[in-house]
Order: structure tokens, then C-alpha cells, then sequence
């Protein structure tokens, strides 16, 4: 009996070490690049970096204020765009799940999320920039925009989905009638998940940098016109990243930094949306 | 379920309703038989047995309550239930007439009887048939058969009126005799009420099968 | 007009007819889930401002028929109603009804509570009311008072309004449940199980409750609990596989069925 049980035991210590081992592994990645970074970047972040424009070819100084507000910009277009059309589509594919016109929708969400994110700049380029005949914000936000839809829909139709039929039940049966129920009583309890699930769509295409090549272009001033191209974040990084200035290449590292940074407070405020969801028995 | 249980309850109820009625029958007939006999000894036994029968009725009664509050039952065996608590209370009832005879007999002790005793025993068989066939009807849970018995209560009024007749005659003969006459008059009531109580019996056994509740014989 | 109720005076047996108008008047109703038949030909007649209590063993159709009497039955795909259910005279399945309009007459209180998990009290009792479009603030304060009142819930969530509805013991939260369907002024309140999830004295409570409301609205409610049928009920139906076996006073059924089936249902011989 005593023989089996310090088996067991030790061996359960064995396994939970292995777990361990495997977590850290996981996560080793991550505190790298985060150190590789943090080390690299810190260096070149001072007020000048989030206030200035970029400087000349090869002279030091100067920063990356529109790249920054470029790419919040972008993230603002492209929620205008995803956001209404995700979770519109998201709640009609949970509240009317097995329609033909639900079935194609979820099916077509899946390809689009598969679709490499430099065809979607294709898409925004044919569709935006040339008919204007250059290269715009609003192209930019297009593209990011529709590679949110996909995203944003069906972790809408999870949350909504979620929401227990006892709360739809209660509103019908009050003589409310589904359409809203639906809106006024299914999506408000559902708010706090769908929130989640954007800014986490959001955190993702905060750092997509192909779709913008051809779409946002880049831009070394201020944006002042959505119908003008802008600077982002990914865009400035990979373009200093290959210039041949060190000064340039350390502020491509704290543009990095600054990057994961955004995208690690978007994933944090998410978690925070998540912790004060309503508590759905 | 527990309904097997609830079941078995129930049989043994019965059981115990059908042992109380003999005992109680069983009194009755002894009580007149000592009456007959003049037999002041068995008297006494009667008298002193009355407890026990007392305590048949306490013990049913807690059974009964014991059902009520666990099991909750309805419909059928509801009634039986409720039932049971009033029949028992009619055999306590005619076991106290019993000991009331027994009585008597004691009273009367060794005196002469004022007549020869037919009419008393007459009613006592009466009775004791009827005692049987409710028992019956009520194991067997057949309404007709408490009806046809609770019928017979007929004759042991007119037995009993009979009674009254000749012992008022014999009353105003001979005024001497009223102590003794007056004695075999009580043993008279009593066989009557128990008889009654007998008819009360038949009309729950009627409720019991059919949900009707009425006066048999009135 | 008036329906001639008859009630059996459990003593003599001699039946005593009450004068009752019917509230809800079901005429040969059948119901199907696709190609299940849950409810065969259910005729029956509920008495106006009575509790009347439907019995019967899991999956005779109880909550079925419950569910046809304000049209959300239909809301399960491949559902199907015939028949014809009139609420006061009027048939709510004839063509041109608003099923919508039918709910807000005939109102539902569900097994397990289910207040709205992101509105406070009183949002949840005004939900109804508000969501119909009724925006002045007095008006739906008042409503908000009289239906908690009516629920017994007011004494003590008055000077709480503003705290969720989840907040609640499971017993006051089923309370709000009915306050909320109160609201809207229905004239049948239909409770299925509503006590079932509930410890014994909030049971009892909803029960006083039910028996409270039926002076001034017609109550129907389904029970799987025999003595709850027989301790709040005026009437009471026994369902069996989709059929209605009996249907009377409730004193009558529970001393003296009709019925052998019924017989066996209520003592506890299956079910």
C-alpha cells in the first residue's frame, strides 16, 4: 500500500514538473523577444520619439508621432468598418444559426480568416486606391477593416450564442418582440464578451504590416486627409528596420517595442472587460 | 416509490382493525355468555381486558397519524386512512359496552335472573354475525355487504324494543323486581349501541370503496 | 357567458354548480414537435380568476400545452399547433393574431428564475413595460411598486432598486420573475414548475403567492408535486401521454377520482 501510494505520488510530482517545464517553454519565446526588445528599444524611446516626425535620411533624432497616431488612426478605420458589420452578422449567425444565408455566411467568414492578409491589401487596392488614384488611409482602413469581419463575427456568434435561452425566453414571453429582445436584452448581456472579442481583433491587426504596403503606403508627415496615405507603426519599422542608419534601426526597435506594447494593453484591457462579465449561469 | 412499503403499512393497518374488531367482539360475546352463566369471575376478566383493547386503539391511531405525515396520501388511500381512525373509534366504543354488560353482571351477581334470558342471546348472535360480516366487508373492501349488515341493526332494535316491552310489564307486576329488571334493561342498550356502532363501521367501509359518505339506516 | 363549473361537495356528493366564466378555452388542441404528437385533442376549460394546477408524470405534455396557451410554443423550429385556444372569448391562433400581443395577455413564469442578468430590479420589472414603450418616469415607477407589491417583494427591495436582479436569494429572484410578468397586466398568468428550484419556504411562499394573484387574474400552473397541485389549486387537470384524462375541482381528484389512472397517479403507483 505505502510502495503504490509514494509511486503515485512521485510520479504525479514527475508529470506536474513536466507541465511546468512545457509552460515555460511556451512562454520562453515571448520573454525573449519582449527582452530582446525592451533591451534594444529602450534606449531610443524619449519625448522626441512620440512627438517628432521622422527626420531626414541619415540624420539623427526625430520620432515616430504619426506612425503612432497613423496606426491608431488605421484602427479606427477599420473599426468603423469590421466592427457593425461583425457583430451585426455575428448576432443574426447565433440567433438564426441554421438559414442557408447562415450557413454561407460562416463558411465564408472561416476562407476569409484564412486569406493571407497581403491579398486583403489587393482587395483594398483595387477597390480604393486605384479608382482614387493614390494611396489613402481610407484604403488602409478598408483592408484592415475586412480582415477584422471574419474575426469579430464569429466570436460575436460565440458570445451571443452563449447567452442562456432562459434570458430570450423570459423577454418573448413578456410580448417582446425577437427583434428586440435581441437587441435591447440578448446583446447588452452579451456586451462585455463581444468587447473582448474586437479588441482582441484589434490587438491582431494592429501589427499587420503586408496590407498596408499598397493601401496606406506610408507617409513621412502628418496625415492630414483619410484620402491621403499614412504613416503606421508596422510600415516606419520595416522601412528603417532595412535602411542602412543605426539611428534609424534603434528606432525601429522601439518602434517594435511601442507596437507590442499597444497590443499587450488592448489584450489587457480585454481581460479586464472579461473579469467584469456578467456572470452568465 | 416507497410504495411497497406504503403498502405493507396499509395491510397491517388493516390487520390490526380486523384483530381489534374480534377482540372486541369476542368481549361482547363473553360478557353475555357470563351473563348467562352468572359467572362473576369472568366478568371481571372482561373488565380488566378493556385496557388492552384501549391500548389496540391508541396504537392504531398512531399509525395512522405516522401515515398521514409520511406518506401524504391521497384519493383512495387517503380515505381508508381517515377512515380507520373513526372505525377504531367505534370499537373502542363497543368494547366499552362490553365492559358495561360485564358490569351489570357483577351487579347482579348471584340475584335470580326476573326471567329466562332469550331475547339478550338472540341479539348477542345478531350482533355477532354482524361484527363478522363487517369485518369481512371491510378486508374485502365490498360495499354491498356493509350495507346488507349495517340492514341487520333493523333486528336488534326490535329485539331490543322487546326487551323493554317485558321488562316493563314485569315492573309493574312486581316493583321488587325493578333493580334487576332495570340491570337486564342497561345489558339490552348496550347490545343496541353496540350494534350501531357497527352500522357507524359500515358506513365508513361504504366511504372507503365509493367516496360516499352517508347515513346507512337511520 | 358564464360556464356551469360543477364542483363535488366532497360530503354528500351532491355536485354544486359555481357559477365561473372561463378564462381559457381550448378546443380539440394538438400540438407536434416535427413528428411527435405531444398533445392529442386537449379540451378543456379554465375557470376565470381560479388557480387551476396541471398534473401528470415527465413528458405528458404539460409544459406543451402550457406553452400553446401563449404561443411560444411555436418558437421551436418545426413546431405545429391545431386546434383552437380562446383567451376571453377571443382565439389567439386565428389568422392576422400578433402572437406578440398575445404574450403581453397571457404572461409566464418559468421553472428556474431568470431575471435579466445585466438589468438592475427595477429595470427588471419595467422591462416589459418599458420595452413596450412606455418612457414616463412616474408612470413606470408606479407600475414598478404596484407589481413588486403584488409579487410580495416590495418590503423588501424598495431600498434596493438600484442593486442587480442576480443579487437575490433564488426565492425573491423568482418573485421579481413574477413581478416582472405582472407588470405587463396580463390577464392569465401561466407558472410552469415555478417552484421546483426552490427550497421549501420559498415554496411556499410562491404558492401563497399564486393563491394571492387569483383574485385578481386567472393563475395556471403545472406541478410534478402532487400535494403542492392539491394545497394550491381550485382545479386540476391530470395529463397523461399527451392526453387530458381528468379534469375537476381539486378536492374532488384528490379524494375521489374518476379515473383509475388518475387514481394511480396521485397515490404514487408510477410517475
Amino acid at each position: 500500500m505505502d510502495t503504490r501510494y509514494r509511486w503515485r505520488r512521485s510520479m504525479d510530482q514527475g508529470m506536474t514538473l513536466v507541465c511546468l517545464l512545457c509552460t515555460v517553454l511556451v512562454l520562453t519565446p515571448l520573454a525573449l523577444v519582449l527582452a530582446f526588445l525592451a533591451q534594444t528599444g529602450l534606449s531610443a524611446l524619449n519625448w522626441d520619439f512620440f512627438t517628432k516626425l521622422p527626420g531626414a535620411a541619415g540624420e539623427p533624432g526625430g520620432g515616430m508621432a504619426n506612425a503612432i497616431t497613423g496606426t491608431l488612426t488605421l484602427i479606427g478605420l477599420a473599426g468603423c468598418l469590421g466592427i457593425p458589420i461583425g457583430v451585426l452578422g455575428g448576432t443574426f449567425l447565433s440567433e438564426y444559426p441554421q438559414t442557408q444565408v447562415s450557413r454561407i455566411s460562416r463558411f465564408a467568414a472561416d476562407v476569409m480568416n484564412g486569406i493571407p492578409s497581403i491579398v486583403m491589401g489587393l482587395f483594398a487596392y483595387v477597390l480604393i486606391v486605384l479608382p482614387l488614384r493614390h494611396f489613402s488611409a481610407l484604403a488602409g482602413g478598408v483592408a484592415l477593416g475586412v480582415m477584422l469581419i471574419p474575426t469579430v463575427m464569429r466570436t460575436t456568434e460565440e458570445v451571443v450564442r452563449l447567452v442562456p435561452q432562459s434570458v430570450r425566453e423570459a423577454a418573448l414571453a413578456l410580448g417582446i418582440p425577437q427583434w428586440k429582445t435581441t437587441l435591447r436584452v440578448v446583446l447588452p448581456t452579451a456586451t462585455a464578451g463581444i468587447v473582448t472579442g474586437i479588441m482582441v481583433a484589434l490587438a491582431r491587426i494592429a501589427g499587420e504590416t503586408a496590407p498596408l504596403l499598397f493601401t496606406a503606403f506610408g507617409n513621412r508627415f502628418w496625415n492630414r486627409s483619410i484620402l491621403q496615405p499614412i504613416a503606421a507603426l508596422p510600415l516606419q519599422i520595416f522601412a528603417y528596420a532595412i535602411s542602412p542608419f543605426d539611428d534609424w534601426h534603434r528606432q525601429a526597435w522601439a518602434g517594435a517595442l511601442v507596437l507590442v506594447a499597444i497590443v499587450l494593453v488592448v489584450n489587457t484591457l480585454a481581460r479586464y472587460a472579461t473579469s467584469r462579465q456578467v456572470r452568465l449561469r | 416509490m416507497t410504495r411497497g412499503a406504503f403498502e405493507r403499512d396499509l395491510r397491517q393497518l388493516n390487520e390490526g382493525v380486523v384483530r381489534m374488531g374480534e377482540r372486541a367482539g369476542e368481549a361482547i360475546h363473553g360478557a353475555v355468555e357470563a351473563l348467562r352463566a352468572r359467572d362473576v369471575a369472568a366478568a371481571e376478566r372482561i373488565i380488566a381486558e378493556d385496557d388492552a383493547i384501549d391500548a389496540l386503539h391508541m396504537d392504531l391511531e398512531q399509525r395512522c397519524m405516522r401515515l398521514l405525515a409520511t406518506q401524504q396520501p391521497m384519493a383512495g388511500d387517503l380515505r381508508t386512512i381517515a377512515s380507520v381512525f373513526a372505525i377504531t373509534i367505534d370499537l373502542e366504543r363497543m368494547a366499552d359496552h362490553a365492559e358495561g354488560i360485564s358490569r351489570a353482571v357483577k351487579r347482579l351477581a348471584a340475584e335470580p335472573l326476573v326471567k329466562p334470558l332469550v331475547d339478550i342471546p338472540q341479539m348477542d348472535e345478531i350482533l355477532q354475525g354482524m361484527i363478522r360480516d363487517a369485518l369481512m366487508a371491510f378486508q374485502m373492501e365490498n360495499a354491498d355487504l356493509a350495507r346488507q349488515t349495517a340492514a341487520q341493526d333493523d333486528a336488534i332494535d326490535r329485539l331490543r324494543n322487546r326487551v323493554l316491552h317485558d321488562m316493563l310489564e314485569i315492573m309493574i307486576h312486581d316493583p321488587q323486581t325493578v333493580p334487576r329488571a332495570l340491570e337486564l334493561l342497561i345489558v339490552a342498550r348496550h347490545l343496541e349501541r353496540a350494534a350501531d356502532h357497527v352500522t357507524n363501521i359500515c358506513e365508513r367501509i361504504v366511504y372507503i370503496v365509493t367516496g360516499e359518505l352517508r347515513e346507512l339506516n337511520v | 357567458m358564464p360556464k356551469q363549473l360543477e364542483v363535488r361537495n366532497v360530503e354528500t356528493h351532491a355536485p354544486t354548480l359555481v357559477e365561473r366564466n372561463t378564462a381559457v378555452q381550448t378546443d380539440d388542441l394538438h400540438a407536434w414537435f416535427d413528428r411527435l404528437h405531444a398533445l392529442r385533442g386537449i379540451t378543456l376549460s379554465v375557470p376565470e380568476r381560479q388557480v387551476t394546477a396541471i398534473i401528470g408524470p415527465s413528458g405528458c405534455g404539460k409544459s406543451t400545452f402550457l406553452r400553446c396557451l401563449n404561443r411560444m410554443h411555436e418558437l421551436v423550429p418545426s413546431a405545429r399547433v391545431s386546434g383552437v385556444v380562446r383567451v376571453h372569448e377571443r382565439d389567439i391562433y386565428a389568422p392576422g393574431v400578433d402572437p406578440v400581443l398575445v404574450r403581453r395577455r397571457v404572461g409566464m413564469v418559468f421553472q428556474k428564475p431568470n431575471p435579466f442578468p445585466t438589468m438592475n430590479i427595477y429595470d427588471n420589472v419595467a422591462a416589459g413595460v418599458r420595452l413596450a414603450g412606455e418612457r414616463d418616469r412616474r408612470r413606470l415607477d408606479e407600475v414598478v411598486e404596484r407589481s413588486l407589491r403584488a409579487a410580495a417583494l416590495w418590503e423588501e427591495v424598495k431600498d434596493r432598486l438600484h442593486k442587480p436582479g442576480t443579487s437575490l436569494s433564488g426565492g425573491q429572484q423568482q418573485r421579481l420573475c413574477i413581478a416582472r410578468a405582472l407588470a405587463v397586466s396580463p390577464e392569465v398568468l401561466l407558472m410552469d414548475e415555478p417552484a421546483s428550484a426552490l427550497d421549501p419556504a420559498a415554496t411556499l411562499r410562491i404558492e401563497e403567492l399564486a393563491r394571492e394573484l387569483a383574485k385578481e387574474i386567472t393563475i395556471v400552473i403545472v406541478t410534478h408535486n402532487m400535494q403542492q397541485a392539491a394545497r394550491v389549486s381550485d382545479v386540476t387537470g391530470f395529463f397523461l401521454a399527451g392526453q387530458l384524462v381528468e379534469f375537476g375541482s381539486t378536492t374532488g381528484m384528490f379524494t375521489r377520482p374518476i379515473d383509475k389512472r388518475t387514481e394511480d397517479y396521485i397515490t404514487g403507483r408510477f410517475g
